[in-house]
């Protein structure tokens, strides 16, 4: 198909674009609601409340997960907090600041408008889930209380305890419930998307297999909407579930579907680092643990000595050094690059040395052990349970790890790809982060999109299929997808190799990590783009996939989840290597200051990178959609 | 705003309200538990009632006989006792084997097969044990009403009515009839002191304030009715009393 | 270190299934217990076995999704500590571990250690949640929550839905679970409206899957979350107060 980039922002001053836009779209009147069928992929955060708001709106609603209940989406595992402008502290903060601070964060490479209106909805949002029941920490009158978060300079971030993203999900999974019992959501669950259809350039409906009895099944709408969050997993270990995946984005991108900024990807600097080869993933440090924790490595390097025996004068507090007025609250990207840094002077401390010390023995000090207990309690049991090591008495060992990535399906304003019909909410789409995610704002964007963004912009492309039905599953289209399916499943379990699918993930992961990781050069990203093609085809000839494809088969579903990994890895290097700049998450070794910050280049990169699939081996095709700033003056990030 | 309505609910609701809830497990657990306490309370007063035994035959007798002769003449002999107390005792009896009958059914369906391996934190003997101690306290009364009470020949050949400590004595002399008496003490004791803390919590009695109290009330409960029990047949046996 | 394990291997659904045991070596104490399954499972893959399925997700104690039966202590010997959190250095060398999957009718087991837990989200759909439309909110602020009861809201809404205490029961009760959903919405004034519609429906939704509670408190030692067993008493003491006002009081 030919590709159009239109982003469809509504004109008119940023402050009213959002209400302009809800004004002038179509609506589906009530009674007509009923006709439309739609098929929504995903029950995190975004994908659970859009389907429960579609259900309370009368849509016919289908919804998918891979998971065997809703609530287990990944979303459950953020920590940290939700950000919202709602200003309660009266500590200067604004829809305006949370816009300004989400564009700065993001260094300039998100659009303005979604930014504007991710903050405008940002205070609803928190109306929403307290309504439904979610227990955000309260102050002793019995109101909410805030957090200050992520290097934001005002406390803007609700929270529950260290289980915020848990208790949103569980708000969101409550409201589906809601509508499962009433009839107008069906749960598919266990049943992982393997293709998405399309007919004529709509988007017709997708083709799923049920992971419990390998049944393969497609099913129509009027519109799909995926929600299937991130691909940190690229990189084998990262602090995302195991069963985190990019299958369901990249079959919509083979299928036409732009891909947007594949090489931001966020490196979260706290997180316990890897004790082994065999380590199968990492478990991120909630960020808050800056606020109270001083992180530094010894100044000697390969210092054999315990840091309890490391005097204070042979420590290097580095981030208060390089950076005095951020210091500790360095952005997640500053800071995982400093850490980086470090480890490349060989100054890594722990059994691996490949680690950074974040002390708490001054806070202990200063505030007692009481204070530090009750703020990070529960955060230092887990640590203490991963490690072993008592965090009050020795610093927690930290290191960067993945965690989230910017990078996604290309979306409009109305969060709909280039492909009619076709939607993407969530981690999963590109929009509102730039290249780089201020922390706390992932769960304000699922929320957002998914309980007060697509709910009105969906009925403007429904509008147009009143009392038309969708595509039948027994359509060509259909039964093609299928067999494609089936072919993939069958061939994955002919080959009978002789390495494991593990085994090829994680020299995948290294590949990833030591070239499209926290620093990026052309050579080393052009050695990856000719790597991963061909430890594809080794896959192809050599991985062993035991079981067989009628019952559950977990292998097998590596499998499948792996191969879409190696074509977004190449992705990812390609669109790495096109961006000659360093902005956010990607670093470019040969754009930085002589001390080592950033160098981002607004002439010719101030753009959105979406690339078309050209198909298997065939370069892809790269589309621009430049990025105007009319409320925001783009700056040099400075946390000095 | 709709909300789901369970049609299970509309089916119910014309039932009236005490078989409603019987109906429920949760239900039974409160009756369970307020037949357990009517017991309780029974066995405790019926523990007290035989310490007369210490005061040699003629108290005891007068006691026996007092409980029957309450209300006369106004009223026929024992009809105060059949309606005040036996009577309520059977019917909680009932009530309460029934519900355990259909509570332990209830589990066996809702459990797939034992585990191979399976070791306790916090369930213990005497909760894994309700129902078998359960039953060997009805066997044991079946036993002990005959016994003392309707006087069978079988069980109690030279039994007189109204003769209660003779009765008594008589039987509690025979070191094997003793010995029934120490083991359904021994289930009576397992039984109660889950029991008499358990019902707690199946009627929401529960502060955190008072909770550890539930327990202590438990094991003093257990440990004076059953120690008061013993005292007589083993005194029996050691000739303080008879 | 070396260990031997001792695992119920169960093709389907339908399958009789029955224990077979493995032996796997140079096991570092730093690796977690879901990674020694991991390495055994290459060890089989290799050795043209089908590996051991387990159910795992987020392996840091938050999704509820593992779940094992370890020498018959659900989610294994360290207490408040899901599967996938446990680590090797509590075991020793030369151990035999048993592990079997969560038993009880309502979890039918999927294939070796994995089983089905739907009946949780039955109980859910039957009024687990606080009814309100999406844009139908008022101001956060506008309804204050008095700090205790958000807290005990907040210990109860730790649930993360695993099923260990109903494994842990020796009656299959789902007590623990439907107590904890329950009391997390009805300690909050925004979940007083449904109040007792909640707890009847869901009581007697949890009643047509599993057992009855008899008091045991085995299910709040196998709890990852904690989750206390006062909440059972609450329900019930809810529970009966519900089925005995007439809805049209509620609120008088
Ligand atoms: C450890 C950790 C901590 C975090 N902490 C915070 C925080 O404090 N604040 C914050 O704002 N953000 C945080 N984040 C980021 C945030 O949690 C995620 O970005 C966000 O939850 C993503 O939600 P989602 O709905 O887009 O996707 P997910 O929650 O990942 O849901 C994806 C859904 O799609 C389904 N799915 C995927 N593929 C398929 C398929 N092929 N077929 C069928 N179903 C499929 C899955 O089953 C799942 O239901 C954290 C992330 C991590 C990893
Ligand atoms: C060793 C302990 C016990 C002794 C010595 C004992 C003694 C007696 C005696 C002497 C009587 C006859 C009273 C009379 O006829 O006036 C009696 C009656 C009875 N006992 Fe016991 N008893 C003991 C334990 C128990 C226990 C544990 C229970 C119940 C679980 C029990 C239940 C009864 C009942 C129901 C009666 C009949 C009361 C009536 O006449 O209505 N006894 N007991
Ligand atoms: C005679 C046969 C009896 C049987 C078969 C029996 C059985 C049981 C069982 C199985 C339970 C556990 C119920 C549950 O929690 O699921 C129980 C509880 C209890 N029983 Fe009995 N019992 C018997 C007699 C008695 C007697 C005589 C007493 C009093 C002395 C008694 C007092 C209690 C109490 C207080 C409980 C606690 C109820 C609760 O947990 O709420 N029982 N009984
Ligand atoms: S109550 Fe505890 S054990 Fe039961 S499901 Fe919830 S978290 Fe798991
Ligand atoms: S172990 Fe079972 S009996 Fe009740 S207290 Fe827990 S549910
Ligand atoms: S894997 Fe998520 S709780 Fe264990």
């Amino acid at each position: 198909m030919t590709v159009t980039l239109d982003s469809k922002v509504p004109a008119g001053p940023i402050e009213e674009k959002w209400d302009n836009h809800r004004f002038g779209i179509r609506l589906v009147n009530p009674a007509n609601k009923r006709k439309y069928k739609i098929i929504v992929v995903g029950t995190g955060l975004a994908g659970a409340s859009a389907a429960a708001t579609f259900g309370e709106l009368g849509y016919n609603v289908d919804v998918f997960t891979f998971h065997d209940s809703p609530r287990r989406a990944h979303s459950i595992a953020a920590q940290g907090g939700i950000n919202a402008a709602k200003n309660y502290p009266n500590d200067g903060d604004s829809i305006f600041r949370l816009f300004y601070d989400t564009v700065k964060g993001g260094d300039y490479r998100s659009r303005e408008a979604n930014v504007y209106r991710l903050a405008q909805v940002s205070n609803e949002i928190i109306d929403q889930c307290t309504a439904q029941g979610v227990p955000f920490a309260r102050e002793y009158g019995g109101l909410l209380d805030n957090r200050s978060f992520g290097g934001a300079q005002v406390s803007r971030t609700f929270y529950a305890r260290g289980q915020t993203g848990q208790q949103l999900l569980l708000g969101a999974y409550q409201a589906l419930a809601r509508q499962l019992a009433e009839g107008s959501v069906k749960l598919h669950n266990r049943s992982e998307m393997l293709d998405v259809v399309i007919k004529d350039g709509h988007a017709a409906g997708i083709v799923v297999r049920d992971l419990a009895t390998g049944e393969i099944t497609s099913h129509s709408a009027h519109a799909v909407v995926l929600a299937t969050g991130g691909y940190s997993n690229v990189f084998y270990l990262s602090t995302n579930a195991m069963a985190c995946n990019v299958t369901a984005a990249w079959r919509a991108h083979r299928k036409g579907a732009l891909f947007a900024n594949p090489c931001y990807t966020q490196i979260h600097p706290t997180c316990i680092p890897a004790s082994d080869e065999f380590q199968s993933k990492l478990t991120l440090m909630s960020e808050s643990l800056r606020n109270d924790g001083r992180i530094w490595v010894p100044k000697k390097a390969e210092d054999p000595r315990p840091a309890n025996q490391v005097p204070e004068d042979e420590r290097d507090y580095y981030l208060e050094r390089i950076y005095p007025s951020f210091g500790n609250l360095a952005p997640r990207d500053v800071s995982s690059r400093a850490a980086m840094r470090m480890l490349e002077e060989n100054l890594g401390i722990g059994p691996l040395r490949n680690g950074v010390y974040l002390d708490f023995a001054d806070a202990i000090s200063r505030l007692g052990k009481e204070t530090i207990e009750a703020r990070y309690g529960n955060l230092f049991e887990m640590y203490e349970r991963i490690t072993d090591e008592n965090p009050y008495e020795v610093p927690m060992r930290i290191y960067p790890a993945p965690h989230y990535t910017m990078g996604g399906l290309w979306v409009d304003y109305n969060l709909m790809t280039n492909v009619p019909g076709l939607y993407a909410l969530g981690e999963a789409n590109f929009s509102d982060h730039g290249a780089n995610r201020l922390g706390a704002s992932a769960l304000m964007q699922g929320l957002a999109d998914g309980y007060f963004v697509i709910p009105y912009t969906i009925a403007d492309y429904l509008a147009d299929y009143l009392n038309t039905d969708p595509v039948p599953t027994d359509d060509p289209v259909f039964r093609e997808a299928e067999a494609a399916v089936q072919g993939q499943v069958d061939r994955l379990l002919s080959i009978n190799g002789t390495r494991t699918v593990d085994d090829f993930h994680r020299e995948l992961g290294k590949i990833m990590i030591e070239h499209c990781g926290l620093a990026r050069s052309q050579a080393g990203l052009e050695k990856a783009i000719s790597e991963i093609p061909a430890l594809k085809e080794e896959f192809w000839k050599d991985v062993k996939v035991p079981g067989d494809g009628e019952s559950l088969n977990q292998t097998l579903e590596k499998a499948g989840r792996l191969v879409d990994f190696f074509e977004l890895a190449e992705l990812m290097c390609r669109d790495a290597l096109d961006r000659e700049e360093s902005c956010g998450g990607h670093f470019r070794v040969e754009y930085q200051t002589e001390e080592g910050e950033a160098v981002r280049d607004d002439e010719r990169f101030a753009h959105v990178s979406a690339w078309e699939w050209k198909g298997e081996g065939a370069p892809p095709l790269k589309h621009e959609e430049e990025l105007v700033f009319e409320n925001v003056a783009l700056a040099t990030r400075s946390y000095k | 705003m709709t909300t789901t309505e369970q049609p299970t609910d509309q089916r119910r609701r014309r039932r009236p309200w005490i078989v409603e809830v019987y109906s429920t497990d949760v239900g039974k657990k409160y009756a369970m538990a307020i037949s357990g306490i009517i017991g309780l309370l029974f066995i405790f007063f019926h523990m007290i009632g035989n310490l007369h035994a210490f005061e040699g035959a003629a108290e005891l007798n007068e006691y026996g006989e007092g409980l029957r002769d309450i209300g006369e003449p106004l009223v026929p002999r024992t009809l105060i006792l059949w309606l005040f107390l036996r009577l309520p005792l059977v019917l909680a009896l009932a009530v309460h084997v029934h519900a355990a009958y259909s509570l332990a059914r209830q589990n066996q369906r809702a459990r797939a097969g034992g585990y191979e391996m399976r070791n306790y934190y916090a369930a213990n003997y005497a909760s894994r044990t309700m129902g078998w101690a359960g039953v060997i306290i009805l066997l044991f009364l079946a036993w002990h009403l005959a016994d003392l009470t309707w006087g069978v020949g079988a069980v109690n050949p030279d039994f007189e009515r109204g003769e209660v400590y003779q009765n008594l004595v008589a039987s509690l002399e025979r070191w094997p009839v003793t010995l029934l008496y120490v083991v359904a003490q021994g289930a009576l004791a397992l039984h109660i002191w889950h029991g008499a803390w358990s019902m707690f919590q199946s009627l929401g009695v529960n502060n955190p304030r008072y909770n550890h109290f539930r327990r202590t009330f438990a094991t003093a409960f257990t440990i004076i009715v059953v120690g008061g029990f013993l005292l007589v047949p083993i005194s029996v046996q050691l000739g303080i009393i008879g | 270190m070396d260990l031997t394990l001792k695992v119920w291997r169960q093709a389907g659904p339908d399958d009789a299934g029955q224990f077979k045991s493995y032996q796997v070596k140079g096991i570092s104490e730093e690796a977690s217990f879901l990674e020694m399954l991991d390495i055994l499972n290459e060890q089989l893959t290799l050795a043209g076995d089908d590996p051991i399925v387990f159910d795992h997700d987020c392996r840091e104690g938050i999704c509820g999704t593992c779940g094992i039966m370890i020498d018959g202590v659900a989610h294994g010997p360290q207490l408040g500590t899901a599967t996938c959190q446990l680590h090797m250095r509590k075991f020793q060398s030369g151990d035999t571990i048993v592990l079997e999957p969560w038993r009880s009718a309502a979890f039918p087991v999927i294939k070796d250690l994995m089983v089905d837990r739907a009946a949780f989200d039955r109980i859910v759909e039957a009024g687990g949640y606080i009814s309100v439309d999406t844009g139908a909110a008022p101001d956060a602020n506008l309804i204050p929550v008095p700090q205790p009861a958000s807290e005990a809201a907040m210990d109860a809404a730790a649930c993360i839905g695993c099923g260990a205490c109903v494994a842990a029961c020796p009656n299959s009760a789902a007590q623990l679970f439907t107590a904890a959903k329950v009391m997390h919405l009805n300690l909050l004034p925004q979940g007083q409206p449904e109040r007792h519609r909640r707890v009847v429906a869901m009581v007697e939704t949890m009643e047509e899957y599993f057992g009855s509670c008899r008091n045991h408190g085995e299910c709040e030692f196998a709890c990852p979350k904690g989750i206390s067993i006062d909440n059972i008493a609450l329900m019930n003491r809810d529970y009966l107060k519900a089925k005995t006002i007439d809805a049209r009081t509620t609120g008088r």
